[in-house]
């Protein structure tokens, strides 16, 4: 368990790490916080002729209001989002999702922006991404693109990044105080990644639900977004009884469930309709 | 008498938290190589061809060896008196020969200067395994496994009394099928070896050894064709045994090979995923068993028949968890009539051993789950049914009819019936049972349960012991033992210093050296305190007598009027003043004019009976019916250990072994597909509890029922912790979920309890169904 020999670049900036990619192409990886890639090199899974270490540069790790948006610098530690130091609903639920992100060791190290890059099926900070539709900013030697959620997780384990594109900050919409949000997921030991979770996320106008972004992680190979969940919320007030009919909608929606020795399909079904629920809940009690 | 069943602190701490202890990974020798194991990939497949010019050609590699390179060394033996003849043919070789049988089979090895580069080059090796088709069903009807090898290379059938009469008999006969999964030792150390020839003393010298040095120095001279005096063991610190550290592996065998062959020192780290399909496996095993009962629960004859998977071949235990789980079985219960027959299955998944508490966790699971059963059929009381069948307090010591490793069972003392009772007590049952009451009457799905067993340890056949003192008073005591982290080092100084006045803290506690003692038994089925501490109370007695005579001619006064205290030698309070000398001037006194520089005594503990103990388990437990998810919301325990040398360290071990337990009962599981890939390859899929998971685990310690098989009364530790936790949790869910007994297998997965969960769902649905009228 010693990873392959790779060659070792510290980039002191973004434009730094982009020239390196760009000169090293796909035989190169970015080093965040290293919590996924490192192991995965250890098993040698990944062999990295180059790894380009981002950690140095400056300004990198920031929780950040700018207008409507919460733009968050790719470096931004986990444990950061602990105690975010933001208002309203997303400074309330930023923390309870961190909370279920491994351990604190890990969380000490580990980065928003490698977590999106690496796309685990159940990282809870993709399911927050595609869930909110956060619009992710990579930049290359030929300058930056915005990549929006729904575009940016192509498979387990595969984004929309080219090879030569390194992420650098990551915008989610700044919600206003009418939004409430909520969070859910089940593993078997604290600390795992989920096998299902969900992230909750409802507009109230005069006890009536306007607006409504369900996510679910875990279930399939990238994270997605509940349009039939949030078509039963719309227009309907946030009872328990809505609030199972949309979960229940959520499950039956989804077709293609990720199997393994954990849980088979039937079980996450069960599961993206409690945690659904459950974040619902969530939302209405704590967010 | 102070020192022994004090609480005082471990004399290993200070090493091990100031960071100078001395792990595998810690030691190294100047110019060694460094080894790394290429592995079969394929669970049944026959070699072709292996390349390895590659390899051998990659920067810093010394020497690659495949199977013909190693085809002049003899299997891995089976131990002595572990084995049924039988399995012998079934052992492995330290490589693979033609054809590989598991994933993880060693097929050949990269030995290079750096432990990178021999990863490096081992990845450069080329094995054409034609794919063979592998056996993975553990009950399919037997088969070949090897030329001349059935899938089934042993049955052993142990039991006692007229069982097929005592069925004919009986009132009701409840069955069921239960079964453990694959689960193991998985300490935070993973193996490591290190070997050197040392040219002065013309030896062979294997570090960082652990568990029975001395006995794996006789097995390991034999595979190496040494003399014994050529080779010697050192143990280093272990980070973990639970049975599975110290064995004979074959990679530890590779180490020592090419450390003789190559006159060159040679290293070898286990990394995780290596230990977590090359180290042994063990508990696998399901079980068939019918109880014939009579009117009022009591068990009047039990008839198991088991399967055990041994994996692809047999270990350095041969048949011992089966053995123990034929024997172990009937547990505190009478069972008047009783028959096992155990199956060992060769299947091509990684060779199980023992772990921790062998045979115990899996035939207390399966006897108390049966229990539940009988309890749920005649809709009797679980604990009542329990009762009923305690062996009573007059019936010590009780023997059961069959023998163990060439010994009687004999259990030598307890009162079970008033264990229980003080447990319940102290747990308050009555108040636990009320508000699972209330919570389940409430829709919760909350549960608690108590399940009962014996534990055995304690085992003989002996134990050597040299006390030595010098000029100053200064004690070594130097045993055959082995540390794996238990405490080993304090008990035994404090059970040598409370028999010399002196103080614990003092004494240095040696073992593990084989070249300090020449015979032991290492650390092995919770043996160490029994054995070991009535050698060194045997050899520190005598050291005892001489200081006294000495100081009786010093002191001109009589032997029977002095005593030792606090290191001093001087009158027995009460028989009046009188002058004094220290220990230590009294050894100098006795060294004068000799040529030794120590005192020494050395004694042998001879026993050929194990200490068997009562202990019970309570397990409360709430189950999420929309997640399937299972929290362990208290754990307990009660252990009658007869005497306590420090009960801090007792409580240790079963707060050890008691999340060990709760993993092998919720999370742990070594799984396999259908083509013999193992599933559970790192710590992402093989799940290990934390803190998070387990409960404060809350400890009864008993000393009630001292021992008879031994002077200073001791019973065996090690295991209780671990030995009812599968089947305190099982018990607790099905009393959560409202169904004693319905739980066939272990550990509970959200998968398997969903599973049974829903056929309940399923099956109300058709109740309420049936009630309504309506038609399914």
């Amino acid at each position: 368990m010693k990873p392959a020999s790779f060659e070792y670049v510290t980039a002191e900036s973004w434009d730094a790490a982009a020239a390196s990619l760009a000169e090293h192409g796909d035989d190169a990886l970015i080093l965040a916080g290293g919590q996924s890639l490192v192991p995965v090199m250890n098993f040698r899974l990944a062999q990295p002729a180059v790894l380009v270490d981002v950690n140095v540069i400056p300004d990198s790790a920031y929780l950040q209001i700018d207008g409507d948006s919460l733009r968050i610098g790719a470096l931004t530690r986990h444990v950061r989002f602990e105690a975010p130091g933001i208002d309203g609903p997303l400074g309330r639920l930023l923390p309870r999702i961190a909370h279920h992100i491994a351990h604190l060791p890990i969380r000490m190290r580990g980065t928003f922006g490698g977590s999106l890059a690496h796309a685990d099926p159940a990282s809870e900070w993709c399911t927050l991404a595609r869930t909110l539709d956060a619009v992710m900013i990579a930049q290359s030697v030929t300058g930056e693109r915005r990549i929006a959620a729904a575009d940016f997780f192509h498979s387990a384990l595969a984004t929309d990044l080219a090879d030569d594109e390194v992420l650098r900050e990551v915008e989610l919409p700044a919600l206003g105080p009418d939004w409430r949000c909520g969070f859910a997921e089940f593993n078997r030991r604290a600390g795992d990644f989920a096998i299902v979770q969900s992230v909750a996320a409802i507009e109230l106008h005069e006890g009536q639900i306007v607006s409504a972004r369900i996510g679910v992680g875990g279930a399939t190979e990238t994270p997605q977004r509940s349009g039939a969940a949030e078509k039963a919320l719309l227009g309907g007030a946030p009872t328990s009884e809505l609030f199972a009919e949309a979960a229940g909608a959520a499950a039956d929606a989804i077709e293609d469930f990720l199997t393994d020795q954990q849980a088979n399909a039937d079980l996450r079904r069960d599961l993206v309709r409690v945690m659904v629920l459950r974040a619902l809940e969530d939302a209405v009690s704590a967010g | 008498m102070t020192l022994i069943g004090k609480s005082v602190p471990r004399l290993e701490d200070r090493e091990l938290l100031t960071g100078t202890g001395r792990f595998a990974g810690d030691q190294n020798f100047e110019g060694q190589l460094h080894m790394r194991v290429v592995r079969a990939s394929l669970a049944h497949g026959r070699i072709l061809s292996v390349d390895t010019a590659a390899a051998a050609a990659s920067p810093g590699v010394f020497a690659v060896w495949t199977g013909v390179d190693v085809a002049d060394v003899s299997p891995i033996n089976l131990r002595p008196g572990s084995a049924l003849q039988d399995l012998e043919k079934c052992r492995q070789h330290i490589l693979a020969q033609d054809i590989v049988r598991y994933v993880g089979e060693p097929v050949a090895v990269v030995f290079a200067d750096d432990p990178y580069r021999a990863e490096d080059a081992a990845e450069l090796i080329w094995a054409d395994i034609e794919e063979l088709p592998p056996v993975v069903g553990l009950m399919d009807m037997p088969g070949e496994f090897a030329p001349g090898v059935s899938t089934e290379p042993a049955v052993l059938v142990k039991g006692y009394g007229d069982v097929d009469a005592a069925f004919a008999s009986a009132a009701h006969i409840v069955d069921c099928e239960l079964s453990v999964g694959r689960h193991a030792g998985v300490p935070l150390e993973t193996r490591g070896a290190l070997a050197i020839w040392n040219d002065d003393e013309n030896r062979l010298e294997f570090h960082a050894a652990a568990k029975i040095p001395h006995t794996n120095r006789i097995a390991l001279a034999e595979l190496l064709g040494l003399e014994l005096d050529q080779l010697h063991l050192f143990e280093g610190h272990v980070g973990g045994g639970f049975g599975v550290r110290g064995e004979i592996y074959p990679d530890e065998v590779l180490v020592n090979l090419a450390a003789l062959r190559f006159r060159r020192p040679v290293k070898w780290i286990e990394d995780r995923m290596e230990h977590l399909i090359a180290a042994n496996h063990s508990r696998e095993q399901t079980h068939r068993i019918r109880a014939a009962i009579n009117a009022d629960g009591l068990i009047l004859a039990i008839d198991d028949e088991f399967w055990f998977n041994q994996g692809a071949y047999a270990r350095t235990h041969g048949a011992t968890v089966p053995v123990v789980s034929a024997t172990m079985l009937p547990g505190p219960y009478k069972v008047p009539a009783y028959r096992a027959t155990g199956r060992i299955r060769l299947t091509n998944v990684t060779p199980a051993g023992t772990y921790r508490g062998p045979g115990r966790y899996e035939t207390t699971f399966v006897r108390e789950q049966l229990m539940d059963t009988i309890a749920a059929e005649l809709d009797l009381d679980p604990l009542a049914v329990r009762r009923t069948n305690l062996i009573a307090a007059d019936e010590m010591p009780y023997e059961r009819p069959f023998e163990i490793g060439g010994k009687p069972i004999i259990y030598d003392s307890g009162d079970y019936p008033e264990s229980l009772a003080r447990f319940l007590d102290h747990v308050d049952y009555d108040a636990v049972q009320a508000e699972m009451a209330e919570r389940r009457a409430s829709g919760e799905m909350a549960g608690a349960a108590i399940i009962c067993f014996v534990e055995l340890g304690g085992d003989g056949p002996f134990d050597d012991v040299r006390v030595e003192m010098d000029t100053d008073g200064r004690v070594e005591v130097i045993t055959g033992v082995a540390s794996v982290g238990q405490g080993v080092e304090t008990v035994i100084a404090q059970i040598c210093a409370d028999t010399l006045g002196i103080d614990y803290a003092g004494i240095t506690v040696t073992h593990g050296q084989t070249d300090r003692i020449a015979r032991g038994q290492g650390a092995r089925a919770s043996r160490v305190t029994v054995m070991t501490g009535n050698a060194t109370h045997k050899a520190a007695s005598g050291v005892r007598g001489m200081l006294l005579e000495k100081a009786a001619e010093l002191l001109q006064s009589p032997v029977e009027t002095l005593e030792i205290s606090d290191g001093v030698i001087g009158i027995v309070e009460g028989l009046g003043e009188g002058p004094s000398v220290t220990v230590a001037a009294a050894a100098a006194e006795i060294l004068r004019g000799q040529n030794a520089p120590r005192i020494a005594v050395e004694e042998s503990f001879e026993n050929d009976r194990a200490t068997y103990s009562f202990g019970a388990q309570l397990a409360v437990v709430v189950v999420d019916p929309l997640t399937a998810g299972v929290t362990v919301e208290r754990f307990a325990v009660v252990y009658d250990i007869g005497r306590a040398v420090n009960p801090m360290l007792v409580e240790g071990q079963l707060v050890g072994g008691a999340v060990q337990g709760i993993g092998g009962a919720l999370f742990e599981e070594f799984l396999y597909d259908e083509t013999g890939q193992p599933l559970s390859v790192s710590f992402a899929d093989y799940l290990m509890p934390t803190a998070a998971e387990v409960p404060d685990v809350e400890c009864l310690v008993l000393e009630d029922s001292p021992s008879t098989t031994n002077p200073l009364t001791l019973k065996s530790g090690g295991d209780p912790g671990i030995t009812g936790a599968g089947a305190a949790i099982a018990a607790a869910i099905g009393d959560a979920i409202g169904r004693p007994g319905a739980i066939k297998r272990l550990p509970v997965t959200p998968l398997r309890l969903r599973a049974i969960l829903r056929g309940d769902a399923d099956r109300k649905q058709e109740k309420n169904n049936a009630e309504n009228g309506v038609s399914t």
